[in-house]
């Protein structure tokens, strides 16, 4: 056991950090650890985004773990977590990228042709291209298999019919992962196909949504006779449902241990600042042991990553536990936030960034993490594929299985 | 970076699991549990044979010189097992104490009889209810000799020397007692869990010795017990991965309204919050593991967040076994409080929860030296 570098890794990341010294700002103290759901964008985020995308592309710095042959590093995953942590300790700009470098990458590299990852692979990776996720739908979220956008065949066209909903960052996207039903008579998991949109093309409207923690990342995404080439259809058709795994374990994975726990530390500074009853509040029990909770929790998690990286790096694939750190991170997130508020006494509700006490973090944490709890498997969903797919418990008794999609009841 | 046990390590885990399979399945801890017995002598002598208690003792005292990541795996088997036997007093606290602080003379004398298991040893730092270790002592040490009364003493009826928290003037120190000794009263307790023993003792001018520099035995306490409380956590991750598992097959063979209760989502979802209670203790016990094994500075940090998060790990499966096993799980004939008695035995054995939580944050925040 060890968690030193070993010569190889130090020396990596004396690399990592030499190149970001000459090209990028280190964090200054007072830099916070985000709301949960990363910063809020507009048009010059995302052109600066796409800029320092470019940057570390061309010096070999980006997508470190994807194969060399599409200008990655093939480097290894201890490496990529290496680089991860020397990047955190500098002032980068907010990144466009999540979902096209956790998901859309990872399930092209997985179920594309040769001529498909040349196609799309180099774009993602240079920051020419933003890629969005368009899967849910209103009548399908949780139960992702019930979607009921529309994919007929048209020659060598496919048109497609329907509405996405919450498709972050759409309004900025080039490329799009769609999954739609292609087969209205088969069972609801068997009939759906796997595709890659062009958000340019004629028929797609973007309508942005209004959050909660007042940003407008997420959007409606209206598909009027889309034509989308058979050439852009990924793996076979009716195997929508297995791809779509792919991208939904990929989500889990790299949203998963981030969550709230690097927040632990500035609550812990709140909390030496805070007066309560002429003490700091840091000397008093009843706090200590609620930071306690939550630093055991934060660590916790961290611990559990290093984990799974040391399996990784043994050859061992990441399974389905890849969803505690989701899970947890997400309810420790929130719950930190609210003691962030609490710790605040009467100014706990003033979310005005020259009054409230650090920039009103807490505040907005407070307003960003349930959007963490329900995106990318909600909190339920993820007790369940816990227990059944790590504990082995049974199944949900479910009642639209082996039945054509069209005869299942639906509500609103 | 590789935060993992070695394959020598995962061996002796291995080892370990199946000697205890075989030796101690859950009708020992019973038979202990529902006789007068404080412990099993037969199985702490069988894994005297197999070495347990020699592990990290160094080899010119008789041990085998092996680090504390081998006692760690043991510990988690020892857990597994709900292995009645004094494991965690004898072999990770007073051993370490005595390979840690004593001299060689002591250590000659000592560690020789602990390793081959013909002697148990324990540890005995608090005198009344409320206390978790790090108070004042009333118990004196006064040369050599020792006036006063330690509760409880985890194993304190049947140990033959006991590590005593006590003032000598100068300040806190340890104090070596063998309990042959005159003034030695033991009165054993009743205890939460009877698959394990606690005890009072009393001393009146018993003959003892200082262990380690009089004046120091406080920090030297608060060390111990730092790093008892990492090999506590495997222990307790053990046993609470155990009740997980028992939890999970009765569930699944139960059935009411037709289908096994396992599939009732509140009973997943409690069986998937336990697996993530576990998943975390067990991450936070490695992180201690790491410390302890490289003596370092972090270990202070990390003891409290291995024993906080495993203590409420398996404080929180105990209390789910028996909801999630309904009516049996109430009644004696089921395993379930073998694990509901067990967890709070541990829980409380190195101070309570809340106090390792405070001691946590003001370790991290500068409050106390770490
Ligand atoms: C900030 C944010 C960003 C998002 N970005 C994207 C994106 O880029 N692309 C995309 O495709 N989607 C995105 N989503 C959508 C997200 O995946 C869904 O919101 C999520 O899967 C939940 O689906 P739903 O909203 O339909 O809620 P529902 O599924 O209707 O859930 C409502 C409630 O019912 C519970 N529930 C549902 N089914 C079960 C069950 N079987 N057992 C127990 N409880 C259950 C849920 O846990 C929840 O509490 C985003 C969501 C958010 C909040």
């Amino acid at each position: 056991m060890d968690f030193n570098d070993t010569p190889e890794e130090a020396a990596f990341r004396s690399d990592c950090r030499a190149w970001l010294e000459a090209n990028a700002k280190p964090k200054s103290d007072h830099s916070s650890a985000g709301d949960g759901m990363g910063a809020h964008l507009d048009t010059d985020a995302v052109e600066a985004s796409k800029a320092w995308q470019k940057k570390k592309a061309d010096a070999g710095w980006a997508c470190l773990r994807w194969p060399k042959e599409y200008g990655g590093r093939g480097a290894t995953s201890i490496q990529n977590v290496i680089w991860g942590q020397e990047q955190a300790k500098f002032d980068t700009p907010a990144d466009v990228f999540g979902i096209t470098h956790g998901m859309c990458g990872p399930t092209v590299m997985t179920h594309g042709t040769d001529e498909q990852k040349e196609k799309w692979i180099p774009g993602m990776l240079t920051g020419e291209n933003v890629w969005c996720q368009l899967f849910s739908e209103p009548a399908a979220g949780s139960d992702l298999a019930g979607l009921r956008s529309t994919a007929v065949r048209d020659g060598d066209d496919w048109i497609i019919n329907g509405q996405k909903i919450w498709t972050t960052g759409a309004q900025w996207a080039d490329w799009g992962i769609l999954v739609v039903r292609s087969d209205p008579n088969a069972p609801k998991h068997k009939g759906l196909t796997y595709f890659v949109v062009d958000m340019h093309a004629a028929g797609i409207e973007v309508r942005p949504i209004h959050q909660i923690n007042g940003g407008r990342e997420f959007n409606e995404v209206f598909f009027s006779d889309v034509r989308i080439p058979d050439a852009n259809r990924l793996d076979e058709i009716g195997n929508g449902w297995m791809v779509s795994l792919t991208t939904l374990m990929n989500e889990r994975a790299s949203i998963g241990a981030g969550g709230g726990a690097s927040a632990i530390s500035e609550l812990i500074d709140l909390a030496k600042r805070i007066e309560i009853d002429g003490k700091p509040a840091i000397e008093q029990s009843a706090v200590q042991e609620r930071l306690a909770d939550f630093l055991v929790k934060a660590r916790g998690l961290r611990y559990t990553g290093l984990r799974t990286l040391t399996a990784l790096s043994q050859g061992k694939t990441p399974g389905p536990e890849a969803s505690l750190g989701k899970l947890v991170g997400a309810v420790l997130g929130q719950d930190m936030a609210a003691f962030g508020m609490e710790l605040q006494g009467m100014c706990g509700g003033v979310n005005d960034p020259g009054l409230g006490i650090d920039g009103s973090t807490w505040q907005s944490r407070y307003l960003g993490f349930p959007g963490l709890r329900i995106a990318g498997g909600t909190d339920e969903v993820l007790r369940n594929i816990i227990s059944e797919r790590v504990l082995g418990l049974p199944p949900e008794i479910r009642v639209d299985k082996n039945v054509p999609f069209k005869d299942i009841p639906s509500g609103n | 970076m590789n935060f993992d046990f070695s394959d020598d390590q995962k061996l002796l885990k291995e080892t370990a699991s199946n000697f205890l399979k075989e030796h101690a399945p859950l009708a020992l801890c019973r038979a202990v549990l529902e006789s007068d017995d404080s412990y099993s002598a037969e199985l702490w002598k069988k894994a005297a044979q197999l070495g347990w208690q020699a592990t990290a003792i160094p080899e010119e005292y008789g041990g085998y010189g092996f680090g504390q990541l081998e006692l760690a795996v043991i510990a988690e088997e020892v857990g597994y097992a709900l292995a009645p036997i004094p494991f965690a007093s004898s072999v990770c606290f007073a051993t370490d104490a005595i390979v840690l602080a004593g001299s060689d003379e002591q250590k000659k004398r000592l560690l020789p009889k602990l390793a081959s298991g013909d002697s148990i040893a324990t540890f005995a730092l608090t005198e009344s209810p409320g206390q978790n270790g790090g108070e004042k002592s009333k118990t004196k040490l006064d040369g050599d000799s020792i006036t006063g009364t330690k509760l409880p003493v985890l194993d304190g009826d049947v140990a033959d020397v006991v590590v005593v928290l006590a003032d000598c003037g100068a300040g806190p120190t340890l104090a070596l007692v063998e309990l042959d000794a005159s003034g030695v009263e033991r009165t054993k307790l009743e205890c939460i869990d009877p698959s394990r023993s606690v005890a009072r003792l009393d001393f009146t001018n018993t003959p003892a010795e200082a262990l380690g520099k009089p004046g120091e035995g406080g920090r030297l306490a608060e060390t111990l017990l730092d790093r008892a409380a990492v090999l506590m956590a495997f222990e307790q991750v053990g046993a609470a991965t155990r009740a997980l598992e028992i939890t999970k097959q009765y569930t699944m063979e139960r059935y009411a309204f037709g289908r096994p209760i396992a599939s009732f989502q509140s009973l997943k979802h409690r069986m998937a919050d336990r697996y993530c209670d576990i998943e975390i203790a067990r991450s936070n016990s490695y992180y201690g593991a790491w410390a302890l094994e490289n003596n370092d500075r972090e270990l202070a940090v990390s003891a409290c967040l291995a024993r906080v998060a495993a203590s409420e790990a398996f404080d929180q499966m105990g209390v789910d076994m028996i909801q999630l096993h309904g009516g049996v799980g109430f009644t004696w004939e089921f395993d379930c409080h073998l694990f509901y008695r067990r967890s709070k035995l541990l829980s409380s054995a190195l101070g309570s929860t809340a106090s390792w939580k405070r001691k946590l944050i003001r370790r991290v925040s500068g409050q106390e030296a770490a």
